[in-house]
Protein backbone atom coordinates (compact mmCIF):
# COMPACT_ATOMS: atom_id res chain seq x y z
CA UNK A 1 0.00 0.00 0.00
CA UNK A 2 2.74 2.55 0.23
CA UNK A 3 3.45 1.88 -3.15
CA UNK A 4 4.13 5.28 -5.00
CA UNK A 5 4.81 5.53 -8.94
CA UNK A 6 6.45 7.85 -10.90
CA UNK A 7 4.07 9.29 -13.58
CA UNK A 8 4.19 12.33 -16.28
CA UNK A 9 1.62 15.51 -15.91
CA UNK A 10 -0.67 15.99 -19.22
CA UNK A 11 -2.74 18.56 -18.32
CA UNK A 12 -3.88 20.64 -14.44
CA UNK A 13 -6.86 21.33 -13.93
CA UNK A 14 -7.87 24.07 -10.64
CA UNK A 15 -11.40 23.42 -8.60
CA UNK A 16 -12.64 25.64 -6.12
CA UNK A 17 -11.70 29.30 -7.31
CA UNK A 18 -8.22 27.79 -7.98
CA UNK A 19 -7.79 26.30 -4.40
CA UNK A 20 -7.50 22.92 -5.47
CA UNK A 21 -5.10 21.75 -8.36
CA UNK A 22 -5.48 18.57 -10.06
CA UNK A 23 -3.87 17.06 -12.72
CA UNK A 24 -4.55 13.98 -15.26
CA UNK A 25 -0.97 11.74 -15.08
CA UNK A 26 0.24 9.55 -17.65
CA UNK A 27 1.48 5.96 -16.21
CA UNK A 28 2.78 4.72 -19.43
CA UNK A 29 -0.98 3.82 -20.95
CA UNK A 30 -3.16 4.31 -18.19
CA UNK A 31 -3.70 8.13 -17.11
CA UNK A 32 -5.02 8.74 -13.48
CA UNK A 33 -6.00 11.76 -11.58
CA UNK A 34 -4.26 13.67 -8.79
CA UNK A 35 -3.99 16.23 -6.40
CA UNK A 36 -1.16 18.60 -6.99
CA UNK A 37 -1.78 20.44 -3.51
CA UNK A 38 1.31 19.38 -1.98
CA UNK A 39 3.45 19.91 -5.19
CA UNK A 40 2.67 23.53 -5.79
CA UNK A 41 5.43 23.99 -8.30
CA UNK A 42 4.79 20.84 -10.29
CA UNK A 43 4.14 22.22 -14.29
CA UNK A 44 2.71 20.22 -17.17
CA UNK A 45 5.36 17.58 -18.53
CA UNK A 46 6.73 16.84 -14.98
CA UNK A 47 7.24 13.78 -13.59
CA UNK A 48 5.33 13.23 -10.15
CA UNK A 49 5.80 10.16 -7.73
CA UNK A 50 1.83 9.67 -6.70
CA UNK A 51 0.77 7.64 -3.51
CA UNK A 52 -2.70 7.04 -3.52
CA UNK A 53 -4.13 9.64 -5.60
CA UNK A 54 -1.71 12.54 -4.36
CA UNK A 55 1.54 13.85 -5.83
CA UNK A 56 4.16 13.68 -3.21
CA UNK A 57 7.33 14.59 -5.01
CA UNK A 58 8.21 16.24 -8.19
CA UNK A 59 11.02 13.72 -9.38
CA UNK A 60 14.37 14.83 -10.10
CA UNK A 61 15.62 14.48 -13.49
CA UNK A 62 19.39 15.29 -13.06
CA UNK A 63 19.57 13.72 -9.73
CA UNK A 64 18.27 10.64 -11.34
CA UNK A 65 21.15 10.64 -13.42
CA UNK A 66 23.38 9.85 -10.32
CA UNK A 67 22.12 6.46 -9.54
CA UNK A 68 23.47 5.75 -13.59
CA UNK A 69 27.13 7.48 -12.68
CA UNK A 70 27.54 6.56 -8.98
CA UNK A 71 29.18 3.22 -10.15
CA UNK A 72 31.76 4.99 -12.79
CA UNK A 73 32.43 7.77 -9.96
CA UNK A 74 33.03 5.61 -7.35
CA UNK A 75 35.43 3.78 -9.69
CA UNK A 76 37.31 6.65 -10.49
CA UNK A 77 37.52 7.88 -6.77
CA UNK A 78 39.12 4.01 -6.54
CA UNK A 79 41.34 4.69 -9.42
CA UNK A 80 42.42 7.97 -7.35
CA UNK A 81 43.38 6.66 -4.21
CA UNK A 82 45.14 3.57 -5.81
CA UNK A 83 47.24 6.43 -7.60
CA UNK A 84 48.53 8.80 -4.65
CA UNK A 85 49.39 5.23 -2.64
CA UNK A 86 51.79 4.23 -5.37
CA UNK B 1 13.26 9.20 -19.14
CA UNK B 2 10.62 7.11 -17.54
CA UNK B 3 12.02 6.58 -14.15
CA UNK B 4 10.69 2.98 -14.03
CA UNK B 5 12.54 0.99 -16.66
CA UNK B 6 15.87 2.32 -16.46
CA UNK B 7 15.70 1.51 -13.01
CA UNK B 8 15.56 -1.94 -13.79
CA UNK B 9 17.94 -2.66 -16.00
CA UNK B 10 19.43 -5.92 -16.04
CA UNK B 11 22.87 -5.17 -17.02
CA UNK B 12 23.28 -1.75 -14.27
CA UNK B 13 21.46 -4.72 -11.64
CA UNK B 14 24.25 -6.98 -12.71
CA UNK B 15 27.36 -4.34 -11.88
CA UNK B 16 26.00 -3.04 -9.31
CA UNK B 17 25.92 -6.41 -7.70
CA UNK B 18 29.87 -7.29 -8.70
CA UNK B 19 30.56 -4.40 -7.15
CA UNK B 20 28.80 -5.47 -3.74
CA UNK B 21 30.39 -8.61 -4.11
CA UNK B 22 33.65 -6.97 -4.66
CA UNK B 23 33.37 -4.46 -1.73
CA UNK B 24 32.02 -6.98 0.99
CA UNK B 25 34.74 -8.76 3.39
CA UNK B 26 32.26 -9.95 6.14
CA UNK B 27 29.07 -10.88 7.20
CA UNK B 28 26.73 -7.52 7.89
CA UNK B 29 23.50 -7.49 8.54
CA UNK B 30 21.08 -4.66 7.31
CA UNK B 31 17.19 -4.00 7.64
CA UNK B 32 15.13 -2.57 5.18
CA UNK B 33 12.77 -0.86 7.24
CA UNK B 34 9.90 -0.76 4.40
CA UNK B 35 7.76 -3.65 3.49
CA UNK B 36 7.38 -2.21 0.21
CA UNK B 37 11.50 -2.72 -0.26
CA UNK B 38 10.82 -6.18 1.17
CA UNK B 39 8.62 -7.04 -1.54
CA UNK B 40 10.74 -5.63 -3.94
CA UNK B 41 13.86 -7.33 -2.79
CA UNK B 42 11.72 -10.22 -2.94
CA UNK B 43 9.73 -9.90 -6.22
CA UNK B 44 13.06 -9.37 -7.89
CA UNK B 45 14.86 -12.34 -6.42
CA UNK B 46 17.52 -9.73 -5.70
CA UNK B 47 17.95 -11.40 -2.22
CA UNK B 48 19.49 -14.87 -4.46
CA UNK B 49 21.77 -11.97 -5.98
CA UNK B 50 23.22 -10.56 -2.99
CA UNK B 51 26.41 -12.11 -1.82
CA UNK B 52 25.85 -14.46 1.23
CA UNK B 53 27.56 -12.61 3.69
CA UNK B 54 25.08 -9.41 3.14
CA UNK B 55 21.69 -10.95 5.44
CA UNK B 56 18.86 -8.48 4.79
CA UNK B 57 16.67 -8.51 7.84
CA UNK B 58 12.76 -7.20 7.00
CA UNK B 59 11.90 -4.62 9.55
CA UNK B 60 8.58 -3.55 10.86
CA UNK B 61 7.25 -1.58 7.99
CA UNK B 62 4.24 -2.38 6.34
CA UNK B 63 1.62 -0.48 8.09
CA UNK B 64 -0.95 -3.15 7.40
CA UNK B 65 0.58 -5.61 9.48
CA UNK B 66 1.03 -3.47 12.68
CA UNK B 67 -1.86 -1.88 12.89
CA UNK B 68 -3.34 -3.29 15.92
CA UNK B 69 -6.43 -6.03 16.07
CA UNK B 70 -8.26 -3.59 18.40
CA UNK B 71 -8.70 -1.34 15.20
CA UNK B 72 -9.50 -4.21 12.80
CA UNK B 73 -12.28 -5.10 15.19
CA UNK B 74 -13.54 -1.39 15.74
CA UNK B 75 -13.57 -1.26 11.89
CA UNK B 76 -15.57 -4.91 11.25
CA UNK B 77 -17.93 -2.92 14.56
CA UNK B 78 -18.66 0.09 12.14
CA UNK B 79 -19.00 -1.63 9.38
CA UNK B 80 -21.31 -4.38 10.83
CA UNK B 81 -22.82 -3.07 13.50
CA UNK B 82 -23.33 0.91 12.78
CA UNK B 83 -23.83 0.36 9.37
CA UNK B 84 -21.55 3.09 8.07
CA UNK B 85 -19.49 3.29 4.89
CA UNK B 86 -16.46 1.28 5.53
CA UNK B 87 -14.03 2.13 3.18
CA UNK B 88 -10.27 1.20 3.13
CA UNK B 89 -7.19 0.23 0.89
CA UNK B 90 -7.23 -3.19 -0.93
CA UNK B 91 -4.94 -4.62 1.56
CA UNK B 92 -6.91 -4.40 5.11
CA UNK B 93 -9.47 -6.63 3.77
CA UNK B 94 -8.03 -9.99 4.85
CA UNK B 95 -6.21 -8.61 8.01
CA UNK B 96 -8.25 -11.51 10.44
CA UNK B 97 -9.69 -9.42 13.30
CA UNK B 98 -10.96 -11.23 16.28
CA UNK B 99 -14.20 -11.34 15.28
CA UNK B 100 -13.76 -11.68 11.79
CA UNK B 101 -11.67 -10.09 8.89
CA UNK B 102 -13.62 -6.81 6.85
CA UNK B 103 -13.77 -8.88 3.66
CA UNK B 104 -16.07 -11.42 5.78
CA UNK B 105 -17.87 -8.55 6.79
CA UNK B 106 -18.10 -7.35 3.28
CA UNK B 107 -19.79 -10.97 2.74
CA UNK B 108 -21.99 -10.47 5.14
CA UNK B 109 -23.69 -7.76 3.78
CA UNK B 110 -21.24 -4.92 5.36
CA UNK B 111 -20.79 -1.69 2.59
CA UNK B 112 -17.11 -2.40 2.74
CA UNK B 113 -15.67 -0.77 -0.43
CA UNK B 114 -12.26 -0.67 -1.69
CA UNK B 115 -10.49 2.50 -2.67
CA UNK B 116 -7.50 3.76 -4.13
CA UNK B 117 -7.99 7.10 -2.39
CA UNK B 118 -9.50 8.54 0.58
CA UNK B 119 -10.04 11.38 -1.54
CA UNK B 120 -12.27 9.21 -3.29
CA UNK B 121 -14.14 8.34 0.09
CA UNK B 122 -14.98 12.11 0.81
CA UNK B 123 -16.69 11.81 -2.59
CA UNK B 124 -18.82 8.76 -1.57
CA UNK B 125 -19.52 10.79 1.67
CA UNK B 126 -20.76 13.83 -0.64
CA UNK B 127 -23.34 11.38 -2.87
CA UNK B 128 -24.76 9.40 0.55
CA UNK B 129 -25.51 12.53 3.10
CA UNK B 130 -27.80 9.96 4.59
CA UNK B 131 -24.98 7.41 5.44
CA UNK B 132 -22.09 8.32 7.49
CA UNK B 133 -18.97 7.18 5.77
CA UNK B 134 -15.69 5.67 7.41
CA UNK B 135 -12.37 5.51 5.61
CA UNK B 136 -9.75 3.17 7.65
CA UNK B 137 -6.90 5.83 7.83
CA UNK B 138 -4.13 3.01 7.72
CA UNK B 139 -0.20 4.04 6.90
CA UNK B 140 3.41 5.30 7.49
CA UNK B 141 4.02 9.33 7.01
CA UNK B 142 3.96 8.41 3.39
CA UNK B 143 -0.13 8.13 3.74
CA UNK B 144 -0.42 10.25 6.41
CA UNK B 145 -1.15 13.79 3.77
CA UNK B 146 -3.49 12.21 2.08
CA UNK B 147 -5.19 11.18 4.74
CA UNK B 148 -5.43 14.22 6.12
CA UNK B 149 -6.26 16.09 2.81
CA UNK B 150 -9.03 14.17 2.98
CA UNK B 151 -10.51 15.49 6.08
CA UNK B 152 -9.95 18.72 4.82
CA UNK B 153 -11.57 18.42 1.96
CA UNK B 154 -15.00 16.79 3.77
CA UNK B 155 -14.13 20.04 6.56
CA UNK B 156 -13.90 22.39 3.24
CA UNK B 157 -17.11 20.89 1.46
CA UNK B 158 -19.33 20.92 5.07
CA UNK B 159 -19.67 17.47 5.17
CA UNK B 160 -20.91 16.11 9.02
CA UNK B 161 -20.86 12.22 7.42
CA UNK B 162 -17.06 11.72 6.98
CA UNK B 163 -14.56 10.55 9.75
CA UNK B 164 -11.66 8.73 9.44
CA UNK B 165 -10.56 6.07 11.88
CA UNK B 166 -7.19 7.12 12.27
CA UNK B 167 -4.06 4.13 12.33
CA UNK B 168 -1.06 6.16 11.78
CA UNK B 169 2.58 5.09 12.46
CA UNK B 170 5.83 6.82 12.01
CA UNK B 171 8.98 5.06 11.11
CA UNK B 172 12.04 7.06 13.37
CA UNK B 173 10.63 5.39 16.34
CA UNK B 174 10.17 2.37 15.30
CA UNK B 175 13.89 2.06 14.21
CA UNK B 176 14.54 3.27 18.15
CA UNK B 177 12.48 0.62 19.09
CA UNK B 178 14.00 -1.82 16.99
CA UNK B 179 17.63 -0.65 18.39
CA UNK B 180 16.61 -0.58 21.87
CA UNK B 181 15.75 -4.28 21.71
CA UNK B 182 19.00 -6.36 22.98
CA UNK B 183 17.69 -9.57 20.62
CA UNK B 184 18.57 -7.53 17.69
CA UNK B 185 21.65 -6.95 15.95
CA UNK B 186 20.99 -4.67 12.90
CA UNK B 187 24.35 -2.73 11.82
CA UNK B 188 22.81 -0.60 9.23
CA UNK B 189 19.43 0.61 7.70
CA UNK B 190 18.05 1.45 4.29
CA UNK B 191 15.82 4.11 5.37
CA UNK B 192 12.38 4.08 3.56
CA UNK B 193 12.74 6.74 0.84
CA UNK B 194 8.78 7.72 0.46
CA UNK B 195 8.60 8.34 4.11
CA UNK B 196 11.35 10.78 3.54
CA UNK B 197 10.21 12.47 0.63
CA UNK B 198 7.39 13.90 3.60
CA UNK B 199 9.48 14.05 6.04
CA UNK B 200 12.75 14.66 4.87
CA UNK B 201 16.31 13.51 6.10
CA UNK B 202 17.02 15.22 9.21
CA UNK B 203 15.37 12.96 11.82
CA UNK B 204 17.72 9.91 10.93
CA UNK B 205 20.90 12.00 11.88
CA UNK B 206 20.23 11.58 15.94
CA UNK B 207 19.59 8.08 15.00
CA UNK B 208 22.74 7.95 13.42
CA UNK B 209 24.56 9.06 16.26
CA UNK B 210 23.01 7.35 18.73
CA UNK B 211 22.88 3.87 17.65
CA UNK B 212 26.51 4.43 15.10
CA UNK B 213 24.78 2.83 12.23
CA UNK B 214 24.52 4.21 8.57
CA UNK B 215 21.53 5.36 7.38
CA UNK B 216 20.65 5.57 3.79
CA UNK B 217 17.49 6.57 2.03
CA UNK B 218 16.83 4.38 -0.28
CA UNK B 219 14.15 3.56 -3.19
CA UNK B 220 12.51 1.06 -3.78
CA UNK B 221 13.61 -0.46 -7.76
CA UNK B 222 15.85 -2.84 -8.09
CA UNK B 223 19.03 -0.33 -9.07
CA UNK B 224 18.11 1.75 -6.13
CA UNK B 225 18.33 -0.66 -3.20
CA UNK B 226 21.40 -2.18 -5.04
CA UNK B 227 22.93 1.17 -5.08
CA UNK B 228 21.59 1.71 -1.52
CA UNK B 229 22.41 -1.72 0.00
CA UNK B 230 26.40 -0.68 -1.80
CA UNK B 231 26.47 2.37 -0.08
CA UNK B 232 25.65 0.77 2.93
CA UNK B 233 28.29 -1.42 2.55
CA UNK B 234 30.86 0.69 1.92
CA UNK B 235 30.31 2.56 4.88
CA UNK B 236 30.30 -0.51 6.98
CA UNK B 237 33.45 -2.09 5.72
CA UNK B 238 35.68 1.27 6.25
CA UNK B 239 33.64 1.64 9.95
CA UNK B 240 32.00 4.64 9.20
CA UNK B 241 28.14 5.69 10.35
CA UNK B 242 26.93 8.58 7.91
CA UNK B 243 23.34 9.40 7.04
CA UNK B 244 23.07 9.38 2.40
CA UNK B 245 20.82 9.68 0.42
CA UNK B 246 20.73 7.52 -2.39
CA UNK B 247 17.04 8.70 -3.59
CA UNK B 248 17.89 12.37 -4.47
CA UNK B 249 15.54 12.38 -7.32
CA UNK B 250 12.46 11.67 -5.36
CA UNK B 251 14.16 12.92 -1.36
CA UNK B 252 14.66 16.40 -1.04
CA UNK B 253 16.77 16.54 2.05
CA UNK B 254 14.03 19.24 3.62
CA UNK B 255 11.26 16.93 2.75
CA UNK B 256 7.79 18.22 1.65
CA UNK B 257 6.87 21.20 3.52
CA UNK B 258 3.42 21.59 1.86
CA UNK B 259 2.79 17.87 2.73
CA UNK B 260 4.12 18.60 6.28
CA UNK B 261 1.78 21.58 7.36
CA UNK B 262 -1.50 19.20 5.66
CA UNK B 263 -0.13 16.66 8.51
CA UNK B 264 0.41 19.18 11.24
CA UNK B 265 -3.09 20.72 10.64
CA UNK B 266 -5.48 17.71 11.16
CA UNK B 267 -2.82 15.33 13.63
CA UNK B 268 -1.05 15.57 16.44
CA UNK B 269 1.95 12.93 17.57
CA UNK B 270 1.04 10.30 20.02
CA UNK B 271 1.91 6.98 22.12
CA UNK B 272 1.28 4.02 19.38
CA UNK B 273 0.26 0.25 19.78
CA UNK B 274 2.11 -1.80 17.04
CA UNK B 275 0.59 -5.21 16.20
CA UNK B 276 2.85 -7.51 17.47
CA UNK B 277 5.45 -5.33 18.79
CA UNK B 278 3.67 -3.33 21.71
CA UNK B 279 3.55 0.61 22.26
CA UNK B 280 5.94 2.61 21.12
CA UNK B 281 6.27 6.06 22.60
CA UNK B 282 5.76 9.14 19.97
CA UNK B 283 5.22 6.65 17.39
CA UNK B 284 1.74 7.73 16.04
CA UNK B 285 -1.04 10.17 14.59
CA UNK B 286 -4.35 10.86 16.23
CA UNK B 287 -6.70 13.61 15.40
CA UNK B 288 -6.33 16.82 16.02
CA UNK B 289 -9.03 18.32 18.73
CA UNK B 290 -9.90 20.75 16.41
CA UNK B 291 -10.84 18.05 13.86
CA UNK B 292 -12.50 15.72 16.45
CA UNK B 293 -15.86 15.84 14.44
CA UNK B 294 -14.03 13.66 11.85
CA UNK B 295 -12.78 11.33 14.19
CA UNK B 296 -14.15 7.89 14.16
CA UNK B 297 -12.66 6.99 17.32
CA UNK B 298 -14.57 9.75 18.80
CA UNK B 299 -17.75 9.98 16.62
CA UNK B 300 -18.30 6.40 17.43
CA UNK B 301 -19.28 5.18 21.04
CA UNK B 302 -17.43 1.59 20.40
CA UNK B 303 -17.29 -0.82 23.59
CA UNK B 304 -15.19 -3.10 22.52
CA UNK B 305 -13.11 -5.26 24.92
CA UNK B 306 -8.84 -5.94 23.71
CA UNK B 307 -8.96 -9.42 22.53
CA UNK B 308 -5.82 -11.43 22.46
CA UNK B 309 -3.23 -12.15 19.50
CA UNK B 310 -3.36 -15.96 18.32
CA UNK B 311 -0.88 -17.51 20.29
CA UNK B 312 0.71 -19.26 17.69
CA UNK B 313 1.88 -16.55 15.60
CA UNK B 314 5.28 -14.75 15.84
CA UNK B 315 4.65 -11.54 13.95
CA UNK B 316 6.75 -9.59 16.91
CA UNK B 317 9.35 -11.41 16.51
CA UNK B 318 9.37 -11.75 12.67
CA UNK B 319 8.38 -7.70 12.38
CA UNK B 320 12.01 -7.20 14.33
CA UNK B 321 14.07 -9.68 12.50
CA UNK B 322 14.47 -11.37 15.25
CA UNK B 323 12.93 -14.42 13.06
CA UNK B 324 12.78 -14.97 9.56
CA UNK B 325 8.97 -16.30 8.39
CA UNK B 326 9.68 -19.67 7.46
CA UNK B 327 10.66 -20.22 11.17
CA UNK B 328 7.66 -19.76 12.79
CA UNK B 329 5.91 -23.16 12.80
CA UNK B 330 2.67 -22.09 11.19
CA UNK B 331 4.09 -20.74 7.82
CA UNK B 332 3.20 -22.22 5.16
CA UNK B 333 1.00 -24.68 7.01
CA UNK B 334 -2.45 -23.44 9.15
CA UNK B 335 -1.06 -19.56 7.78
CA UNK B 336 -1.16 -18.56 4.14
CA UNK B 337 -2.52 -15.70 2.55
CA UNK B 338 -5.43 -17.20 1.60
CA UNK B 339 -5.69 -18.30 5.57
CA UNK B 340 -3.62 -15.77 7.09
CA UNK B 341 -3.38 -16.32 10.98
CA UNK B 342 -1.00 -13.04 11.28
CA UNK B 343 -0.76 -9.62 9.42
CA UNK B 344 2.27 -10.42 7.73
CA UNK B 345 0.88 -13.05 5.71
CA UNK B 346 -1.63 -10.57 4.31
CA UNK B 347 -0.26 -7.70 2.62
CA UNK B 348 2.29 -8.77 -0.24
CA UNK B 349 4.82 -6.24 1.46
CA UNK B 350 4.56 -8.15 4.86
CA UNK B 351 7.45 -10.44 5.62
CA UNK B 352 5.71 -13.95 5.72
CA UNK B 353 3.35 -13.23 2.53
CA UNK B 354 6.62 -12.09 0.41
CA UNK B 355 8.60 -15.07 1.74
CA UNK B 356 5.45 -17.07 0.81
CA UNK B 357 4.82 -16.03 -2.72
CA UNK B 358 8.67 -16.50 -3.45
CA UNK B 359 8.57 -19.85 -1.95
CA UNK B 360 6.15 -20.98 -4.28
CA UNK B 361 7.50 -19.52 -7.34
S1 LIG C 1 3.78 -17.14 9.20
FE1 LIG C 1 1.71 -16.53 9.87
S2 LIG C 1 1.59 -17.21 11.98
FE2 LIG C 1 3.77 -17.20 11.45
S3 LIG C 1 4.52 -15.15 12.03
FE3 LIG C 1 3.90 -15.01 9.89
S4 LIG C 1 1.79 -14.29 9.99
FE4 LIG C 1 2.25 -15.07 12.06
Amino acid sequence: MCLAIPGKIQSIETLYDGMVRMAKVAFGSIVKEASLEMVPQAKEGDYVLVHVGVAISVVDEEEAQKSFEYLAMIGEIDELIEHTQV
Amino acid sequence: MKFISEFRDPELVEKYITEIRRTVTQPWSIMEVCGGQTHSLVKNGLLQLLPPEIRMIHGPGCPVCVTPLHLIDKAVHLAIDKGVILCSFGDMLRVPGSRMSLLEAKAKGADVRILYSPLEAVKIAAENPAREVVFFAVGFETTAPANALSVIHAHRAGLKNYSILASHVLVPPAIAAVMEDEDVRIQAFLAAGHVCAIMGIDEYYPLVEKYHVPVVVTGFEPVDLLQGILMTVKQLEAGEQRLENQYSRVVRPEGNAEARNIIGEVFEISDREWRGIGTIPGSGYEVREAYAAYDSNRKFDMPLEKAPENALCIAGQVLKGIKKPHECSQFGKACTPQNPLGAPMVSSEGACAAYYHFSQS
